[in-house]
């Protein structure tokens, strides 16, 4: 059969003969094939181990991008309440990205969690496999003559090489996820080592280049009608006495004035 | 006839299936080399379905070489065209 299938069974058959090959006498095949396997198993707990590890340190960052959800929101509040809009957009800014992050995130713990359940399906398969080579080893020990042994132990280490094989081609796919996910874990933590998700507390009203960026990554428009609901949740009062200080304001809320429009319009440029 | 679909398990199929699987092969090789990812999805997933619907599984004590191996559900296009040509998917 042409095709994908024979291509695949073409690969996997010449990776058995590989896994095979290498004894001669039946009881040398027989011992060296059940270590082979008790070998992979082992080989396939520690895949499993190493995608479980993989998926928690995903988990952890999610739970930092978590808190950052917060903090930005809670600051943009505070940033508006005291008409500072330049501000609170930068921090609704911010969190956007923080935001769209967390989704990713959420994708890529789904993804590496269906891999470590495959990986536990293929364990438990290969587990079964390899019990049943066990006992069929010792009926053949018992049973048979050398030649006769030869023949039905090549077909059992044949047919327990394919799931061997086969659980290998799993591992390595899970392996390669994990990679990749380790390469996007990184980037998250980049930007984090960039004070993408930082306190904006720490920022003046002027703009760094880190703002320039956020800016042209983050959508706009999902910024605006952050900007625009907090603004109808905050109801345009007077800020608060509790507001974030704020460098330069001077504190002078005269009663009545609408806070938000008037100096953050003047200092973006 | 022992089809095994990778990653997931192994079935017996009727020798009178084999015809038809290599219908839905050619269709499968046919979407990868015209590089259409929908018709490889919907394909892929009718050749894998087949397997599923018409054979019945191998138990996990039984030790037997299959005859066809499928490649994993999860496979993608550029795999199919990339990786199934020089060393193959399969890890040293």
């Amino acid at each position: 059969m042409a095709g994908l299938t024979g291509r695949m069974s073409t690969v996997v058959k010449a990776k058995v003969s590989k896994l095979l090959d290498r004894a001669e006498d039946p009881a040398e095949t027989l011992d060296y094939s059940y270590q082979k396997q008790v070998e992979q198993l082992q080989n396939v707990k520690k895949g499993i181990a190493d995608v479980v590890t993989a998926k928690k340190r995903l988990q952890l960052q999610e739970t930092t991008l978590q808190q950052q959800v917060v903090k930005l929101d809670t600051q943009a509040r505070q940033a508006l309440s005291s008409g500072q809009e330049d501000l609170a957009r930068t921090a609704l800014e911010r969190k956007n990205i923080a935001q769209t992050e967390l989704q990713s995130l959420d994708t890529q713990v789904a993804e590496l969690e269906e891999q470590q359940q495959k990986l536990t399906d293929s364990e438990q398969k290969l587990r079964a496999k390899i019990e049943s080579f066990r006992t069929k080893k010792e009926v053949i020990k018992a049973q048979y003559s050398a030649a006769e042994a030869q023949v039905r132990i090549s077909e059992a280490a044949t047919g327990v090489g394919e799931q061997m094989a086969d659980v290998g081609l799993a591992m390595q796919r899970a392996v390669d996820k994990t990679e990749n996910m380790k390469a996007r874990a990184d980037a998250v933590q980049e930007l984090e080592a960039a004070g993408t998700f930082e306190d904006i507390t720490a920022l003046g009203p002027g703009e760094d280049d880190i703002d320039k960026q956020l800016k042209s990554l983050s959508s706009k428009s999902a910024v605006d009608d952050d900007l625009e609901k907090l603004k109808g949740e905050i109801g345009q009062g007077a800020p608060s006495a509790g507001a974030l200080p704020l460098p330069g304001t001077g504190g002078a809320g005269s009663d009545g004035a609408p806070p938000a429009g008037g100096s953050g319009a003047e200092q973006s440029s | 006839m022992i089809v095994r679909i990778s990653g997931e398990d192994q079935y017996r199929l009727d020798e009178s299936d084999h015809q038809r699987l290599n219908q839905l092969d050619a269709a499968v090789i046919a979407a990868v080399e015209a590089g259409d990812e929908a018709a490889f999805a919907r394909s892929f997933a009718e050749l894998l379905d087949f397997v599923r619907a018409n054979g019945t599984l191998v138990g996990d004590e039984e030790i037997e070489t299959s005859d066809l191996i499928l490649p994993p559900s999860d496979l993608t296009l550029a795999e199919a065209g990339v990786e199934f040509t020089g060393e193959g998917l399969i890890p040293d």
